[in-house]
């Protein structure tokens, strides 16, 4: 939820875009690739981890851009204490990001490590051209092979390995996010991050420590052990949690390599502002949840408000929650109260006449009186069922929220305050054996001869001076 | 110090050698049974009968490929013709007939297919034909074809995962299998003499679209068993390579 003043604004600045964007629209139409500009120069392309993103390219005309990158396939952590053997482009999953601009003529260079035990190979999906450069790049241990591409269409792309067999390639950690800026490049923002998602089939169940081998079985099942972000379970939190400061907006690149789990990628507490979705050219705004397919990306923006921790999760929620497909950005930066005030208040809600909550006098029935014997035994298994879940098995309760009822005070000098409290519940402060509490118990929906029974059971145990309550007694404090 | 070792050792070799104890051609090498083969991309019909052969019981080490070097100088790294090997021939070799002796009994890599084949030649045997070798690999411990043994398969699975180590083991590391051939899994890749037949037409113009299964979903077509990653595996690796290459963790067995 933001200010009106923050939507005028807003509203200002997507007119504005909306002109800018209208206008390289009319600009397009005739533009070919010959009016895009000569590729001019060379340069070699800065690639980064995971979550750093390259920075943005200044260039207002295509070059000749040299990446290179290495297949390195490497034993390394997927949570702490479990180890995987991933096979990764660069040393780590995801692979390195790729940043070039929309025009440019890439040449591309790909390097297996003479430790590799595979041939690899690479499928970029901004190349227009057969297998993506896979055909081009099927390079043995030990081997570099090269082709040429021109990035003709701008957007975030998944690269991934694409050799046979291609599931495992990719199970095993082989992608990553090239982005092609479109000519006018993409707005300034304050923080630019990398965020891949990727799901894992190991041998042993999640979190099963030791080195884990790839479960080909789960993987064509499709149910994985993992699903993480960046390569990890904790890649992005404790000492790895993205920063940014209240009042910067953030863009996150986010990929999803799959192989086979589909994101609902979403940050808790926050709304993209503006989402390209698929990671291509249309914009779409106010997104709480965006899906990014296995092979796809999505870039998301947005303007920190408030100051907090704001958790990314694949939003099908138990791959966060059991899974590890978590990560946390953290702001920091003044409150604002008015956007956020965060808990103004905490206090009892207690439904009244509520049919749970009494018990109607019909059912109240005179029974039979029990025995002192058979009221000890029905007062025992009610206590268990009723009591014992504040009261504590052995009657000790919790310090400063449920009194003990061990050698009570409370009730010592009379035996039906016992009785009175099971019946009408009691809330406000009160002293025990010494010590004070101030909270709620609420009434119990038991009859006469129920309360009597586990009334008579309190009295008679946790070291209490015994006594017996009767219905008779229940029923004329009933009334 | 680790080269006065190496001189050190080549002299044990040598020595060994001149006396004739192991004799090259002289490995010892156990009968495989033959049997029916299913190449990988044949479709489900294409079963070759594959016939008994002999085949080494290890793979060729440094130590049986010096030995050839000596005979054969024309094989040395520094002799060998460019268009025979590339410039990673014995690259993992102090020179061209010395060698850390830690690795004389593990097996010999970076040869390229030329050298291998010369090799066996020299010995009057041959390269296994790749449904050869394959027959012979689908052999586990105590069955000739354990095709169908998930622990077998998960083994063979599992070593093709992980990297090569940077100092290979000694032959006859890994597991002795039915025929009595040891480490067809766990050790090296293997060269074959068709290494390339997967998907090669021999017009190199008009394969494109051959090469094309290989890659993403378009690799399951035309498989005969689509979920057998380990032969997927073999036939990707055995597909990158050219006839010249020399790979650090690619070796070769000989047959006859």
């Amino acid at each position: 939820m933001k200010e009106s003043k923050y939507h005028q604004i807003s509203r200002i600045v997507f007119l504005f875009l909306g002109i800018v964007a209208l206008g390289c629209g009319r600009a397009e139409q005739g533009n070919t690739r010959e009016t895009q500009g000569e590729v001019r120069g060379e340069e070699e392309a800065i690639l980064t981890f995971a979550p750093e993103v390259p920075p943005p390219i200044t260039r207002d005309y295509p070059t000749k851009v040299i990446v290179k990158l290495d297949v390195i396939e490497k034993e390394m952590e997927m949570m702490d204490g479990v180890t995987y053997n991933f096979w990764t482009f660069g040393g780590q999953v995801p692979g390195k990001f790729i940043r070039v601009r929309e025009g440019d003529q890439v040449e591309f260079h790909l390097r297996n490590d003479p430790s590799s035990k595979l041939p690899h190979n690479i499928d970029l999906h901004a190349v227009t051209g057969p297998g993506g450069g896979a055909v081009s790049t099927f390079t043995a241990p030990g081997h570099e092979t090269q082709f040429t591409f021109t990035a003709l269409n701008p957007g975030l792309y998944i690269y991934h390995c694409a050799t046979a067999p291609v599931g495992m390639h990719i199970a095993n950690g082989m992608y990553g996010l090239i982005l092609v800026e479109p000519r006018e490049g993409l707005p300034k923002v304050d923080r630019e991050y990398y965020v891949c998602q990727g799901d894992f089939y190991t041998s042993g169940a999640y979190g099963e420590s030791g080195l884990q081998s790839f479960d080909m079985e789960k993987a064509l099942d499709e149910k994985p052990d993992y699903v993480v972000f960046n390569g990890k379970v904790g890649a992005l939190t404790g000492d790895n949690t993205l920063k940014a400061k209240v009042g910067e907006t953030v863009r996150l690149f986010v990929g999803n390599g799959g192989p086979s789990m589909a994101s609902s990628f979403h940050v808790i507490g926050e709304i993209f502002d503006n989402v390209h979705v698929e990671g291509g050219t249309l914009l779409n705004h106010n997104v709480q949840t965006t899906l990014i397919p296995p092979g796809g990306s999505a870039i998301t923006e947005f303007k920190v408000d408030v100051p907090g921790s704001f958790i990314l999760v694949d939003h099908a929620i138990f791959r966060a929650f059991n899974k590890g497909a978590l990560g946390i950005l953290q702001v920091e930066g003044p409150e604002d109260k008015l956007i956020f005030s965060g808990q103004q208040d905490d206090r009892i809600y207690q439904p009244e006449g509520g049919a749970v909550q009494s018990m109607p006098s019909e059912e109240a029935k005179p029974a039979q009186p029990l025995s002192k014997e058979q009221k000890l035994e029905l007062g025992k298994s009610l206590y268990i069922s009723t009591c014992q879940a504040c009261h504590q098995a052995d009657g000790q309760g919790i310090e400063k929220a449920f009194p003990p009822l061990v050698r009570s005070d409370y009730f010592a000098s009379d035996p039906t305050k016992v009785a009175d409290v099971i019946l009408h519940g009691l809330s406000g402060p009160i002293t025990v054996n010494g010590k004070p509490y101030n909270s709620v118990m609420p009434k119990q929906t038991l009859s006469d001869q129920q309360i009597a029974a586990v009334a008579t059971y309190v009295l008679n145990s946790f070291g209490n001076k015994g006594g017996e309550i009767r219905e008779s007694d229940v029923a004329r404090l009933r009334k | 110090m680790s080269h006065r070792l190496a001189h050190l050792g080549l002299a044990l070799i040598l020595a060994l050698a001149a006396h004739g104890q192991q004799r090259p051609g002289a490995r010892q090498m156990v009968r495989v049974q033959g049997g029916a083969y299913l190449p990988l991309y044949s479709g489900k019909t294409g079963k070759t009968e594959v016939k008994a052969f002999e085949m080494d019981i290890f793979p060729v080490t440094n130590a049986d490929f010096l030995r050839f070097v000596q005979d054969y100088p024309e094989w040395s790294r520094s002799r060998i013709k460019p268009l025979f090997a590339d410039s990673n021939y014995l690259r993992h070799w102090q020179g061209d007939l010395a060698f850390d002796p830690a690795i004389a009994r593990s097996p010999v890599v970076n040869i390229s297919w030329f050298a291998a084949k010369k090799y066996c030649e020299c010995q009057g045997k041959r390269l296994p034909e790749t449904a050869e070798w394959e027959v012979a690999a689908k052999a586990s411990q105590t069955q000739a074809d354990a095709g169908s043994d998930p622990a077998y398969y998960q083994y063979v699975l599992n070593w093709l995962t992980k990297p090569s180590p940077a100092v290979l083991p000694r032959v006859g590391s890994t597991f002795r299998n039915y025929f009595g051939v040891y480490d067809l899994h766990g050790l090296v890749w293997e060269w074959t003499w068709d290494f390339n037949s997967a998907l090669s037409t021999g017009e190199s113009r008009g394969n494109a679209s051959l090469d094309n299964t290989l890659f993403c979903g378009g690799g399951a077509l035309g498989s005969g068993n689509m979920t057998n990653y380990a032969s997927f595996m073999r036939f990707a690796m055995r597909s990158s390579m050219k006839a010249k290459y020399c790979v650090p963790n690619l070796g070769f067995r000989c047959v006859k």
